[in-house]
């Protein structure tokens, strides 16, 4: 916001004329390592991949199964992280209640959580015998643990406050005069949101799921923590990496060239439609 | 750099909101950009600074021996390095505990150790194979195989077969740690079939469901389920002597501090240290 604009409007002379074009070396030094220092590994990626035995690794049945089942269970979570989180959001943003500044750090809690600190608490939590699984197992007979409905939470807790500060930071800039238009004339306010501000912020919506379907789409450390690792069940593409790299480093390689094109390619189809509009 | 930083974001205090938004996060990007690398810069600095503790080569040891341990070994190598303090005073004994292959895997691609004692031989080929080691690796404990239950045994297991019960739940190591491939030898070794509810990344990890009681039952070792204390539950059973982990130690090439490292794999070793190692449940070579 400040750059630009100052060289322009300010008591500008030839000289500053100049640096306006240019970048200073201070930055442009730091910002090409910072450039290096994350391109460089995936780089590595590609030279050191298996190639020439890359479509026997490809074409095994684990690989598509444990693709499929991260693929699934991404866009699950995302589905009801959309689902519980946006509301949450517009709670956030829209309304006053005390303690409302601690609810949004504890929203926020699990992006800088470890996610097997995730995985542990979420075992305490609707584990066969947490503090609110062990009623589920009782009443319904419902374990979570090791089951794929285990990874699509999981991927929950850990992808969804991607989407809640998305959308939150979204609800903020929107103008809430609009909502109170609408209501002026007649339309409850839950028909405000549904018709006025949920087209309003789709921009800011779509932008937080890919954000939150990318995350979904690598967690590891909460999914094994609490859901296991078994082929076909709860075994995602993260996780049969991981494992491939024990005992064969070709296999991850070729495994990770996989996520690698597929977190690319969405986040590249989506760039374009949604992501560049906000 | 401050100079330009101050004097640019003056004038836009006052009409922030017809800015638009991009170009404050590229600022604020590249801000952050250079703090990054000072961040950088300081940790390389630090990380040079640590060689320089370990290039005594007297009679008298000192300097800093840096052990790479598989997981299991924590407890015991963990006394024994206070031990070796002891008994040399102007050492210290550091450790990375974690998986073995990934152990293997740092030491390979060149993590400063000394000494590396891996939990199966298989590992301990990646890196002979690497020619990392200096001399031959030595047994030096083995370890056997115990299910893991909830404590007071509720589901009263006896064997190994009895695993195979439907509506069990049961992990397993995955068979490309050590201690899946010895849990599949045993199975093998019984004629066995179990489809557990999970394949763990490692031994902890399997032990970790039973322990909070989310798993019934776990094929782990017998040093885990002595670590573990009363929170479970150790069954023995007689195919585990198929699968036996013969646990090997060794000197590592690049050892920044050899004559330290020789005498702490002397004291793995001796009488002293197999005292140590059985008392955690570690079986004699």
């Amino acid at each position: 916001m400040e750059n630009g604009p100052a060289g322009a409007g300010g008591p500008a002379g030839p000289r500053r004329r100049r640096v306006r074009r240019t970048v200073p070396l201070p930055l442009l030094l730091p910002a090409l390592v910072g450039l290096a220092f994350l391109l460089l590994p995936l780089l590595a990626l590609l030279v050191r991949a298996p190639w020439s035995s890359l479509p026997e690794q490809l074409t095994s049945a684990e690989v598509w199964q444990a693709l499929r089942l991260s693929l699934v269970c991404a866009t699950a979570a995302t589905a009801l992280s959309l689902v519980i989180g946006v509301p949450l959001a517009w709670l956030l943003a829209r309304t006053d209640f005390p303690g409302r500044g601690l609810v949004r750090a504890l929203v926020t809690l699990p992006l800088v959580l470890p996610p097997v600190v995730g995985g542990v608490a979420l075992l305490l939590a609707l584990g066969r015998n947490g503090i609110v699984g062990q009623w589920l197992d009782a009443w319904f007979g419902i374990t979570l643990p090791f089951t794929t409905a285990g990874v699509i939470l999981a991927e929950t807790f850990v992808a969804m406050p991607f989407l809640v500060i998305s959308v939150e930071g979204t609800l903020r800039a929107a103008d809430p005069r609009y909502e109170e238009a609408a209501t002026t004339l007649g339309a409850s306010r839950f028909t405000a949101f549904r018709r006025v501000t949920l087209p309003l912020i789709a921009p800011g919506i779509a932008a937080g799921s890919v954000l939150a379907w990318a995350r979904a789409l690598g967690e590891f450390g909460a999914t094994i923590t609490f859901a296991g690792n078994f082929p076909g069940r709860t075994q995602t593409m993260p996780l049969a990496v991981y494992l491939a790299l024990q005992t064969d480093p070709a296999a991850a390689i070729a495994l990770s060239l996989v996520l690698l094109t597929v977190s690319i390619a969405v986040l590249a189809a989506l760039r374009d439609r949604w992501m560049t509009t906000t | 750099m401050t100079r330009s930083v101050r004097r640019t974001s003056r004038p836009s205090r006052t009409s922030r909101i017809h800015r638009p938004r991009r170009t404050h996060l590229s600022h604020r990007f590249l801000q952050t950009a250079a703090v990054g690398t000072a961040a950088l810069l300081t940790l390389a600095a630090c990380s040079s600074s640590g060689s320089d503790t370990t290039s005594s080569s007297s009679s008298e040891l000192s300097g800093t021996v840096t052990v790479f341990a598989a997981a299991s070994l924590q407890e015991s190598f963990t006394a024994l390095g206070k031990e070796f303090e002891k008994e040399h005073p102007d050492t210290k004994v550091t450790f990375s505990f974690g998986g073995s292959d990934s152990l293997a895997a740092s030491i390979t691609s060149g993590a400063p150790a000394d000494v590396f004692a891996s939990a199966s031989p298989k590992t301990m080929k990646i890196v002979t194979a690497a020619g990392d080691t200096s001399g031959t690796p030595a047994t030096f404990v083995r370890n056997q195989l115990e299910i893991a239950t909830l404590p007071g045994n509720p589901d009263k297991l006896a064997s190994l077969k009895d695993l195979t019960r439907p509506g069990l739940k049961v992990v397993l190591c995955d068979s490309t740690v050590p201690c899946g491939a010895a849990a599949q030898k045993a199975l093998e070794a019984g004629g066995l079939k179990l489809t557990p509810v999970s394949y763990e990344q490692d031994v902890k990890g399997a032990l970790t469901k039973v322990e909070l009681k989310e798993a019934d039952a776990a094929v782990v070792y017998k040093t885990d389920v002595k670590a573990a204390g009363d929170k479970v539950e150790g069954v023995d059973f007689p195919e585990s002597a198929d699968a036996v982990n013969d646990y090997p130690i060794t000197l590592l090439k690049n050892a920044g501090n050899p004559e330290a490292a020789k005498a702490f794999i002397e004291l793995v070793r001796s009488a002293e240290g197999q005292k140590v190692l059985g008392e955690a449940g570690f079986l004699k070579p």
